[in-house]
This record gives structure tokens, sequence and C-alpha cells, in this order.
């Protein structure tokens, strides 16, 4: 069995992002650009970042005030990666014009990717302040809520950070839609429960609660969609979060596969350092072996590192005669920044051959998988 | 979906409100008031009271712990004001910023605006006994601070204190709580109550036996010594008073084990889980530091229960005086230097040292017929009472002995248990 976590590097998920996004953002809102925006959108869509950059540059010379511009170039900088410049551009434009909810919307997702929720908390809490029933925002919100919550848990219980190592699934405004007239804004009566009093429900109906919560894709991209958002969702508060969630479902769609992509990439990363490893022992490469074990590998029995190492150096480069390490195509669990891997080893030396269930545990240290805890059976 | 939300965390307030009253409910009664009387004799305070402003002595501190705040954030998540009930855990915060207890409160509030959430530290995958420990300091502290010590009432155990005893200490196990109680000798000497807090004991409970099993000790104690910040790991946070556990009398009960002390909490820990130490009582920090400014080592008593009883003033008064009258007449015997009336006291179950009471009474029969006169002297007399089923008492008194042939002046302690409606004396030695 081979489960994949949803953990990616980000510029892994922006892309899958983009990819979305700009079908969407193409489709409906060209007509209220002015005329070379679709053309920055065009290069953006072809990865075509600092090219992208340029046009923009160009078009804001002769309107450097212009939100939708700003906008886009904000974007870029996001996509390039470059988040303190998103950040300072988003910033602005939210000072310039307040009454937007969608640079505070992205100014989130930016800090969010940094881990500093309490000031994405705040940024939401201004876009909704702005737009009281923007719909992307309280998705998002929830999102960082739900961070907040996990770092809190994991000061009250002293977990370890495992919990904050799961990605971001914030949705990022790709357009400025509010100022188009359209835009995902819904009539008002749909505040977020959290702010409504509401009649307590029978407890019955909590389990059916949780079960339809929806799971959110790993990508959670929530392109402006203004049909969807305006007209269906507005009848019914309590249908906000149908709709909300109505809106990313159908954009991410075609998500999967970009995931299912990335997921084989990190499966093959962990295959390579167990083939490192294997490669090392079998060479007696005690330098190389010793590396592929993380500096916290738990020794057996809780022996010191130093006792551990050299014993298996007496048994690996002590050993006269070849050894040859090889294994079976593993199973591989990825789960965050932690990998298990279990497989059959085959191990050969002079006068003794055996093949052994063996499963590693990784964790990943700065791009690297190394080997945190070692089980044979 | 959202309605959800809202009832299940109002439940949580519930649930833990009901759980506490039902773990009263359901403590055994023990002897002059039962916890129910307690907690029925115990006016709800209102949030703001303040101390009686009638007195010179010290006023009341006990409030400065995180009870108000935790109790107005329960009643805020009761009502339904979540965004209130987080902006007063935040302030909590703010105040203990390692405070895990608010944390997972917080944790709690936060995640109910991201989807419902149906208990206490709703964390998936979180792990259960870290939440049943935190979920229990919130209750403790909750029930703590709704049942004050009734005013009119002491601890059973606060017979006597001598005159340079100022202050005494009183710890609940079952409730996870320290009383502070001052020694009022405008008042006769009545035990006043100062102020109470949240502590921790060991990890196993109380009714230490033998070294190592995490038990906290019941009985009558006393700090024995002051070990400041500076000499400690940090464990044990801002101070450590080691107790004179095991005492003379757990001694001769077999008791073992060493290193029983009264003392802070680690740097990153605002405040430890009901049941945690290796038997040490546990204060946070800052409640240490202002326990620690009225501890007198070698003098203020610190008696551990299990369950504290309590006396009205009147039975108190009537505890107090009939033990007076035992001791006075065991000084009287022993002055009459008639044996009999003299050793009538004493239990045919005392020990003391290798002595057995025939030895003890052969011995003492010897002397007295060498005696032409005995004067005897009780000075700094102090009288406690051992926690527990056994009618014990602690009587501990600088004797002034006066003999034709010999002067002695020392310190003695005894313990004198009830036999048969008698007090008898069934140890002695210096103390």
């Amino acid at each position: 069995m081979t489960s994949i976590s949803l953990l990616q590097p980000r510029f892994k998920q922006l892309k899958t992002l983009r990819a979305l996004a700009i079908g969407l953002a193409i489709g409906f809102a060209a007509p209220a650009f002015a005329d070379n925006l679709p053309e920055v959108q065009r290069l953006i869509k072809q990865g075509q970042y600092p090219q992208a950059l340029d046009k923009v540059d160009a078009y804001l010379s002769s309107r450097p005030k212009d939100a939708q511009g700003r906008f886009l170039k904000g974007l870029i900088y996001t996509e390039m990666n470059k988040p303190a410049e998103a950040i300072g551009v988003f910033t602005k434009l939210s000072e310039d014009y307040p009454e937007l909810p969608e640079p505070y919307n992205n100014l989130a997702v930016l800090y969010a990717q940094q881990k500093q929720y309490d000031k994405a908390r705040t940024a939401l809490e201004m876009a909704i302040r702005t737009h009281p029933s923007y719909a992307i925002a309280y998705e998002n919100l929830g999102d960082v809520y739900a961070k907040l919550a996990s770092q809190a848990y994991d000061k009250a219980l002293q977990l370890d950070n495992a919990n904050s190592a799961t990605q971001n699934k914030l949705a990022l405004i790709r357009d400025l839609i509010t100022t188009s007239g359209k835009g995902n804004v819904k009539p008002p009566p749909a505040p977020v429960a959290a702010a409504a009093p509401v009649a307590p429900a029978a407890p019955s109906t909590l389990p059916a609660t949780v079960a339809a919560k929806p799971i959110a894709p790993s990508a959670t991209i929530v392109a402006a969609t203004p049909g969807a958002a305006s007209t269906s969702a507005a009848s019914t508060p309590a249908s906000k979060s149908a709709a909300v969630t109505a809106a990313p479902v159908s954009a991410a769609a075609p998500a999967p596969a970009p995931t299912q992509a990335k997921a084989s990439a990190g499966d093959d990363d962990v295959v390579k350092a167990i083939s490192a490893w294997a490669d090392a022992w079998s060479r007696k490469d005690m330098k190389a072996y010793l590396g592929a074990y993380a500096r916290d590998f738990d020794t057996p029995k809780g022996a010191s590192r130093k006792a551990w190492e050299q014993e298996r150096e007496q048994r690996i480069a002590g050993k006269g005669g070849k050894i040859s390490v090889s294994f079976d195509t593993p199973t591989i669990s990825i789960n965050g920044d932690k990998a298990t891997a279990k497989f059959r080893q085959h191990y050969k030396a002079t006068g003794l051959s055996s093949s052994t269930t063996k499963t590693l545990v990784f964790v990943r240290n700065g791009g690297k998988w190394l080997i945190k805890e070692e089980n044979a059976r | 979906m959202k309605p959800g939300r809202k009832f299940a965390l109002a439940g949580l307030a519930v649930a833990l409100v009901a759980g506490a009253a039902v773990q009263l409910n359901g403590k055994p009664a023990s002897a002059p008031v039962t916890v129910n009387e307690l907690s029925a004799i115990a006016q709800p305070r209102p949030a703001a009271e303040l101390p009686a402003g009638d007195s010179s002595l010290p006023l009341v501190v006990s409030d400065s712990g995180p009870e108000e705040a935790l109790t107005r954030i329960f009643a805020e998540i009761e009502n339904n004001r979540l965004g209130n009930a987080l902006q007063l855990t935040e302030n909590l915060l703010r105040q203990h910023p390692n405070y895990r207890l608010a944390h997972l409160i917080r944790g709690d509030l936060l995640l109910a605006r991201a989807q419902p959430i149906q208990t206490f530290g709703a964390l998936s995958n979180a792990p259960a006994d870290k939440v049943a420990d935190l979920r229990a300091e919130a209750v403790a502290r909750l029930t703590a601070y709704r049942e004050k010590p009734p005013a009119d009432f002491v601890p059973r155990y606060l017979l006597q204190m001598q005159p340079d005893q100022r202050f005494a200490i009183v710890v609940d196990t079952r409730r996870s709580r320290l009383y502070l109680y001052e020694n009022d000798i405008k008042n006769g000497g009545q035990p006043r109550f100062v102020a109470d807090y949240y502590v921790t004991q060991g990890k196993l409970g109380a009714e230490k036996l033998v070294e190592g099993d995490k038990k906290t000790p019941v009985g009558v104690y006393h700090v024995t010594a002051n070990l400041p910040r500076q000499k400690l790991a940090d464990l044990y946070g801002s101070g450590a008073f080691p107790l004179n556990y095991p005492n003379e009398w757990d001694k001769r009960q077999g008791r073992n084990g060493s290193g029983i002390w009264l003392h802070g909490t680690p740097s990153d820990t605002f405040s430890r889980p009901p049941r945690a130490s290796d038997g040490c009582v546990v204060l946070t920090n800052q409640d240490l530091d202002v326990v620690a400014k009225n501890l007198q080592v070698g003098l203020t008593p610190v008696i551990i229960s299990n369950s504290v009883e309590w006396l009205s003033l009147d039975d108190w008064a009537k505890e107090r005086s009939e033990l007076n009258k035992a001791i006075d007449a065991w000084r009287a015997d022993w002055e009459s230097r008639d044996s009999e009336r003299y050793l009538a006291h004493y239990s045919t179950r005392f020990k003391s040292g290798d002595q057995g009471y025939t030895e003890f009474s052969a011995q003492k029969r010897q002397v007295n017929a060498s005696k032409e006169w005995i004067k005897l002297k009780i000075d700094n007399l102090s009288v406690l009472r051992n926690p527990g089923k056994e009618e014990v008492v602690v009587v501990t008194f600088d004797q002034d002995y006066r003999s034709n042939n010999l002067n002695n002046q020392m310190k003695k302690r005894q313990y004198w248990l009830r036999e048969d409606g008698q007090w008898k004396i069934i140890y002695e030695g210096s103390a």
C-alpha cells in the first residue's frame, strides 16, 4: 500500500493553482480589463513571469494607481516566489483601496504561507469587514482559525510540530472581481455562523454534521466564480458553506493529476535514499552509510550514538569479504516530513545471506530523507 | 451545519461543571463536615467579592490565580458568546504565556470557528492523557473557585499553633488545593483563612508508603529548609521547601522514601496537571513566591490530607480544650510522682525508639521513685491533628523539667491516640 500525504513544496502547489486560475480568469474577466492586461494574464499563464512583470510595469507607468494592474503585479510576485514583494504590493493596494477585499485575502494567503497566522487572521477579518459576505475570505479564515487552533494545541499538549508542517490550503484570489461589479460577493444575510447566535441543534445531528464537512482538496484554488457565488448561493444563509465549497470543488477538479505526479516524485526521493543507503552499506562506505541516518536516529536498545556507530563500523567495515545489500520494491507512505518505507532486504556476505522484512522510517531534513528508525523482522 | 458547533461547545462547559459536581457527590462522606455539606455551606462567590476590610490582618489574596478568568471564560462559552470567551482566553495567555490549559481552550475556540467541535480538547488525535490532565486541572480550579472554605469553619487539623508559628498550610489532595491559614493570636489563636492555591500532587495520588511510589504523603509535617532558586534545577521553579517526611509516625508505620518538597514549576510551564509530581506538592511559581513569604523554616506546619475535614468554631474550641485538658492532666500527673496515674496516660502500644511500654513504664517507675519533687512546665504548645481515619494528634512543646536531682529543657514531640474514648500517648521523643 502506498499512501502519499498532501504535503508538497509550495511552488508546486502554486503551479497547480495557476493552471487552474488562468483558464477561469480569462474566461470571464477579460471585458473588465484594460487593453494589455489580458496579455499580462497570458504571460502569467505561460509561466513567463519576468515578461509579465515587464508588461505590467509598462502598463502601470502610465496608470500608477490602477488597481487591476497592481493586483496582477502582486500575483506575479507571488508566482515568482517573492513573498516580500508581493506582500508589499498587496499591502499598498489595501491601503489605497481599503474597500477591496481581494488584496486583504491574498495578503492573508501570503502570511499564512509564512506561518504568520495572526497576521493572516487580521487581514482576513479586514477583508470580511470590507465585504461582509465575502465567501472566500470566510473559507480562508476558517482555515486560518484551524491553523491557529493547531498551534494552540501544540502549546497546550506539548506536541511536536508535525501539525504545523501540513500545507496551507488557503485560496489565493486570482482576480479583482469586486471592481468589475460582479464577484463572488453575496447579499448580506450570509454571515459566518460563528458570528450569529444560532438555536442549538439536536445533538443527534452532530455526527452527520461532521461527516458533511468536506475535506478540502489539497490545492484549493478559489478562482473567482461570480456566477456560482452570486446567484446560487445568495438565497439562503444556511447554504453558505455549501456554496463556498462548491466553488473550490469545481475549480479544483483537474487538480488530482499534478498531485499524483508530485506524489510519485516524493516516492522517488525516498527510494533514492534507500538505494544510497544500501549502496553505501555494500561499498562499506561508512561515512555515507552513517550519513544516511538522522542525527536523532533511534539506536537499537537505546545505545549511545557512539556505541552504535562503533558497532556498525565493526560489522561493516571490519568485515572481511564482500557485502551486498539489495532490496525489493518498497512500499512507501509519506506523511509530511516523515516517510515510512517497508521492503524485503537481501543481505549477502561471506558465510551469511539473509532476507528480512525491513521498515525504515525517514525524516526529511533540508530536502534530504534521513533514517530515523530502523526495524527488521 | 453550524448550529451544532455552538451547542457542542456550550455542552463542554456544562460537562466540565457537571463532571465536577458528580465527582464531589461521589466522595465518601467523612467526619465532621462532608464535602457535600461544605459546598452547601459555601456561598457562591460573586466574582468581584472583596476581602473583609475590618481586619488589620493581611488581605485575602486567593483570587490572584487564573480561576476567576477561567470561570468567566466558561460562563461565556455556556452563554454562547464564543468571541468574548476567546478574547478572555487571549487576555489570560498574555498574563501567563505558558498556560497550557488556556492554550487548549484557545485551540478549541478557534477550531470551533473552522469546524464543529464536540469535546474539550477537540484536536483529532490529541493525546488523550494530556487532554485528560488539562481537563482535570480545569475541573479542579473551577470547583475550588466556586467552593471556598466556609468562613466560620476551620480545618480540624489546626487545633493549636504555638505563638511563633505565624502561618500553617493545609493541603487537600482530592481537591488539588493548598490552604494558607494564619495563626490569629488576637482571636485566641483561631486559624484564619488567608488564601488558597491550586496544587499538583504525586502521579499516583496520596498516602505515600514507600520510596518511588509516586505518591504524596498524608500527615503532619513542617518545612525543614528553604532552597533558593539558584541552587535548584529548573524543574523546581522559583524555590523549594523540603518537608520532614518521613516523620516519627511515618517511620513507626513503616513508611519510607524521601525528598518530599513543596516547590514551583519549570520555567516553560505555568501550571502542572493535578497529578504529575513524584510525590512533591507543586505550586505555580507566582503562588509559591507568595506562600514562601509566609513560611518559617523548622516551624510552619504543612498538613497534607486526602480530604480536609472542617469543624465549626464551636466544635473546634471543644476539641482543642479537650486535648489541652488531657495534656495538662498528663503534666500534673507527672509532677505528682504517682507512677500509676502518670503511666495511665500512655497506651500499652507505646513505643519510643527501641523502648516498648514495658521497658518504658519500668524505667519511669524507677525514676519517679527516686524523686522528692518534680516541676514540669510546658511552653509553646502546638496541637495538630493527623489527617486520617485513626484519631492521632501531634503535640509539640518546650518542656522545662525540674526535680531535686535533675533539670532538663527540651523540645518534645508526642503522638496522642484516642483509645476507647481516652487520649493516650503512643509515642514521645525529642523534636
